[in-house]
């Protein structure tokens, strides 16, 4: 075999993003260093070099290149390490797709819609937004079903690209009911999406990588006093 | 086997550099399509029935399957017809052009357009943060003909279908040099090298009508 390859991974403990690939290395069970930032003090050198356009995390550096963007990042995991099981994009090109539609659809769509929910001052525009996170899991829910087939994951018996891409969501969402008291995923209506949350949240490839729910919620708490004080 | 036109369907509009891209990754892969242009005002049923999740253009139908987002298109048909390859073959240069092609469709198209027609700091300002982004391009064409290397790949049909064929006409319309020459010689030279090429020209909208739909875009852009 050659050398041990060089991976290192840049990141934040609290970042759903860094999550992904964290979860996507466990996955391929690829060995790497990891690096955390602190984007609120100063960043690295390494991080500014690596990522100088955008300067953020996650960075994964394979063999001193560097790799930026979390859904490139667990797709070129998946490129890269592809004789290692398991596959994380599915096999169809319209299989493939579907996956990347949707981690779209919630990362350009349904997470920034959350995400304002919670700058917003304007009760009005929260609850419009809150509708429409609604909604959002609504459609989530009839892809679920649709995608599953009936098993666990969007990915099948493994965890695959879009348990990753929403899932990694999930300890944000949590630590939100949490925090405000909120029902965000609720089993009333998305059923399936409560169950499969459940089986990702728990599963040994997402268990110690994600945040404690706990642990978010006091960081949120914090960060939003903080922001408060500086905007009075 | 010949392909029967019915099998592929465009959902596309005219002026849009998204449907331009799908159309020359299309033509350069060979593969004959109806196309069927969309009015993104007043929607058609259709369009509402394909993508409802996003009611945009372009939308790709393959023997019944739909595809929505250029982006995830242009790979699927990448896919799916193997000749003339569009996106490279290694992990990490795949990975950066998606990169760029998000760098692309996210940061230069709305700041080097919607921030040109509605300078908030000024002209000067404005041209002076679309330079800046720009010049990653400019950094990444060094030494080659393409984006892509000696062909054109994803990036150029990305890039190529926004930037040139689209935004640019815009800057035209406004009377800004946004890429002069001296400044961008690497991006001027790949912009000639696309417009030499038929698959590039064939799915450009017709330059006069772009650029007067471009000034009413900046219109609206003002207005907002």
């Amino acid at each position: 075999m050659g050398e041990r390859e060089e991976v290192k991974l840049l990141g934040t403990w609290y970042s759903p993003v860094v999550a992904r690939a964290k979860i996507a290395l466990r996955l391929k069970s690829i060995d790497y260093d990891y690096f955390e930032e602190d984007l609120f003090g100063s960043k690295s050198e390494l991080l500014l070099k690596s990522n100088p356009v955008h300067k953020k995390v996650p960075v994964l550096i394979h063999n001193n290149r560097a790799v930026v963007e979390s859904l490139n990042i667990v797709e070129y995991i998946d490129e890269t390490w592809n004789s290692s099981r398991p596959s994380i994009l599915p096999f169809y090109p319209h299989d493939r797709a579907i996956a990347r539609f949707w981690s779209a659809f919630v990362d350009d769509k349904w997470f920034p819609t959350l995400i304002a929910t919670t700058i917003t001052k304007s009760e009005n525009a929260k609850a419009k937004g809150m509708e429409e996170v609604g909604e959002g899991l609504l459609l989530l829910e009839d892809a679920f079903i649709s995608i599953s087939k009936g098993k666990r994951f969007f990915g099948g018996e493994v965890i695959g690209f879009m348990d990753i891409c929403l899932g990694s969501f999930l300890v944000i969402v949590k630590a939100r009911e949490n925090l405000k008291g909120e029902n965000i995923l609720d089993k009333s209506k998305t059923p399936s999406l409560c169950k499969w949350a459940n089986e990702f949240l728990s599963d040994d490839t997402v268990k110690n990588v994600v945040p404690e729910i706990d642990r978010v919620v006091k960081f949120m708490r914090e960060f939003e006093a903080e922001t408060q004080t500086r905007a009075s | 086997m010949a392909k029967k036109e019915e099998d592929v369907k465009l959902l596309g509009f005219w002026a849009s550099p998204f449907s331009g891209r799908v159309k020359m990754a299309l033509k350069l892969k060979g593969v004959s399509y109806e196309y069927l242009e969309q009015d993104i005002v007043d929607k058609s049923a259709l369009l509402l029935e394909l993508n409802p999740v996003f009611k945009k253009v372009p939308v790709l139908v393959h023997e019944g399957k739909i595809l929505a987002e250029s982006h995830l298109i242009l790979e699927y048909i990448d896919q799916t017809w193997k000749n003339n390859p569009i996106l490279p073959q290694d992990p990490y240069e795949k990975a950066m052009a998606r990169f760029w092609a998000k760098f692309v469709d996210e940061q230069v198209g709305p700041v080097c357009f919607k921030s040109v027609a509605k300078p908030d700091k000024g002209i000067e300002v404005a041209i002076e943060e679309g330079q800046e982004l720009i010049t990653f391009l400019e950094k990444e064409l060094t030494g080659k003909d393409f984006f892509g290397g000696k062909t054109i790949g994803f990036l150029d049909l990305v890039a190529g279908s926004m930037i040139p064929f689209c935004i640019a006409r815009g800057w035209e319309g406004m009377g800004i040099n946004m890429i002069p020459e001296e400044k961008f010689p690497e991006l001027n030279r790949w912009i000639k090298n696309l417009s030499d090429i038929e698959i590039v020209r064939e799915c450009i909208p017709h330059r006069e009508k772009q650029i007067e739909h471009m000034m009413k875009v900046a219109e609206r852009i003002k207005l907002a």
